[in-house]
């Protein structure tokens, strides 16, 4: 069932075209990724959605009503900013309740919402503490409490853990995931970080120039990329040379079309080996990093990685001819 | 060696620029409790002067008068410039880099250009000289105080406190009211105070643009003067310079010039 439907959206600022021609469904009580280059218009599909901005054409649909010319303040959404954009003039207590104030809810029930919403970010502790007595991770956490207070129908995220360092960004990774769960509101966030993306998303969105070229599960997109954009962007991917084209097995007519292999699916050996695809490539170098090691070959002047388990790795003597071999089903074939 | 003698120099050029600017007011302020009229040593502590112009019905009218129009131009320029600077900060519209530009040189441009132009001006549409014109003339010259006060406050509030507020269900009223206000609170204060001390200190345009039964303080001292001195008139002057250094004192601290938060 969906919960937030687009459909047909433009948006122009002057003589740019953010958003060209959008069409997109969101799944009631999913979390969705909106991916793509800095630029490409996520934001500006996020604000579509959320009211600030409203589109030239096109409709938006946010459970069953129709909201394209509404405004922000009556589409009952629930919005986390980049800046967390916390009140500084009240306490954390009152930032939460701030949307439950706005609607006329009954003081006791006002409270007792504030408590449960504390609760859920395990913030209970600070609720009279002012914003800017907290740290970054506890203002991101006070901002989704007062996102998620109001039981809107959707969750909007623009780049939520972009303030934050790399590992407090992974322990709201997981945080986030969670109280989405818990909560089971439907949520849609922006980021151009893929690992981010993967690690949060049951399907994602990815947008280039303003329009979505491809949505799915994160596996769909991953294993079946619907061009050499979007192979490129979630994951890395190894392009095959024309001239190595004939004599491999390869899934669907050559003509037009481009082929690749992500990195993880290679395995390397100093013979060809029968029933895979096997190109030769120059080993230029090993760089070892724990468990994982990641070679760089070069394969008729292009630049191919592989990744692999470093134990799974045969001992060649640092450069040299090896072969890369990979099974034909994993090969990806994309419009050139 | 030659900054600490810079820096030196640079002390006592502040101490004579303070000497200059404070010692003729300490003077004054001396002399209205001084006892002699003809401002001869020794000093002698007295508060007749200051009883003397408290019995002076001319000086208390004319200082009552100064109060409600500062107050009347204080909540008018106040609430004017307020909603200009939000305006000026919410919306973008054609003309309003000129209109942000225009709003400097009143500043700079002469009281007494800019009192003659306000005379001719109110004659010329119908409004004339008398309180209703003081008070106009006033706010035109406060306004400009108000708005660059509340727009530097403005400068550093970010927007998405405004956003937040909506995607929670506030209206645009609420939003004013709960968000942005606060915030921008401390400008509004220090502009108010501004307007006021602006229109309590006012000479030239009330002198231009009042009718002379019913003159400013500062006008009413001027007229004095050209009696005679006399030291009742060091004791008001002591009062308003005291009440205006206090006002400009309180404004400057809540703009927060350079200092933030
Ligand atoms: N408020 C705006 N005014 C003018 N142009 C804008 C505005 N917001 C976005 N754009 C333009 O629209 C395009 C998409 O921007 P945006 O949605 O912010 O991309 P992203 O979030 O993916 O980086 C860009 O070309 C950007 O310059
Ligand atoms: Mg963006």
């Amino acid at each position: 069932m969906s919960l937030v439907d687009v459909q047909n959206v433009t948006k122009k600022f002057g003589h740019t075209t953010a958003l060209d021609n959008v069409s997109i469904t969101f799944d009631n009580g999913g979390f969705f990724g909106l991916l793509g280059p800095s630029g490409s218009g996520k934001t500006t599909l996020l604000r579509t959605i959320a009211g600030f901005y409203y589109p030239e054409s096109g409709s938006i649909l946010i459970g069953d009503r129709n909201v394209e010319k509404i405004p922000v303040e009556k589409r009952d959404i629930g919005m986390m900013f980049q800046s967390y954009a916390l009140f500084p003039n009240m306490s954390v207590a009152d930032n939460v309740g701030f949307g439950l104030r706005v609607r006329k809810v009954p003081a006791v029930e006002e409270k007792r919402r504030i408590n449960e919403a504390l609760e859920l970010v395990q913030l209970q502790a600070l609720a009279d503490r002012r914003p800017s007595q907290l740290s970054g991770g506890q203002r991101q956490r006070v901002a989704l409490a007062r996102a998620i207070v109001t039981n809107p129908k959707v969750l909007l995220l623009d780049e939520p853990l972009s303030a934050l360092d790399k590992s407090l960004r992974v322990d709201m990774q997981i945080e986030l995931k969670r109280i989405q769960r818990e909560v089971g509101i439907t949520t849609i966030f922006v980021t151009h970080d893929q690992e981010e993306a993967l690690t949060l998303s049951d399907r994602i969105g990815i947008l280039k120039a303003g329009r979505i070229i491809q949505a799915g599960t994160p596996r769909e997109v991953y294993d079946r990329p619907v061009d050499a954009f979007a192979a490129g962007f979630l994951g890395e991917a190894n392009w095959l040379p024309q001239q190595l084209l004939d004599g491999l097995t390869l899934p669907g007519e050559k003509q037009s079309h481009r082929f690749a292999v992500r990195p993880e699916m290679l395995t390397m050996s100093d013979a060809a080996v029968d029933g895979r695809n096997s190109v030769r490539g120059k080993l230029v170098q090993r760089v070892f990093a724990g468990a994982l090691a990641t070679c760089l070959i070069e394969v008729k002047g292009e630049q191919w990685k592989l990744i692999a388990r470093d134990r799974d790795l045969p001992d060649f003597a640092g450069e040299g001819d090896v072969w890369l071999n990979w099974a034909p089903e994993d090969t990806i074939r994309v419009p050139a | 060696m030659k900054t600490s003698l810079l820096a030196h120099a640079g002390r006592v050029w502040l101490a004579l620029i303070l000497f200059f600017l404070y010692a003729p007011i300490l003077v004054m302020a001396a002399m209205s409790l001084n006892a002699s009229p003809f401002y001869q040593l020794p000093f002698k502590f007295t508060t007749e002067w200051y009883e003397e112009m408290a019995g002076n019905e001319q000086i208390i009218a004319a200082a009552i008068r100064s109060v409600l129009i500062a107050c009347v131009t204080t909540v008018i320029a106040t609430a004017l410039g307020t909603c200009a600077s939000v305006a000026l900060f919410r919306y973008d519209f054609k003309g309003k880099r000129l209109l942000q530009v225009l709003l400097f040189p009143p500043i700079a441009i002469p009281w007494l250009i800019t009192g003659t132009a306000m005379l001719i001006f109110f004659f010329f549409i119908g409004i004339g000289r008398g309180t209703p014109a003081v008070i106009v003339g006033h706010v035109a010259l406060a306004l400009p105080y108000v708005i660059v006060t509340v727009t530097a406050r403005l400068s550093s509030f970010d927007i998405a406190l405004e956003e937040a507020a909506r995607s929670l269900g506030a209206d645009s009223w609420t939003v004013l009211r709960r968000v942005t206000l606060p915030w921008i609170s401390p400008g509004i204060v220090a502009g108010g105070l501004f307007a006021f001390a602006v229109s309590f200190d006012q000479f030239v345009v009330s002198y231009f643009l009042s009718e002379p039964g019913d003159s400013t303080l500062p006008v009413m001292i001027y007229t004095a003067i050209r009696k005679g001195f006399t030291p009742e008139i060091n004791a008001i002057s002591t009062i308003i310079i005291t009440l205006s250094m206090g006002i400009m004192f309180l404004a400057t601290r809540k703009a927060k010039f350079g200092g933030e938060h």
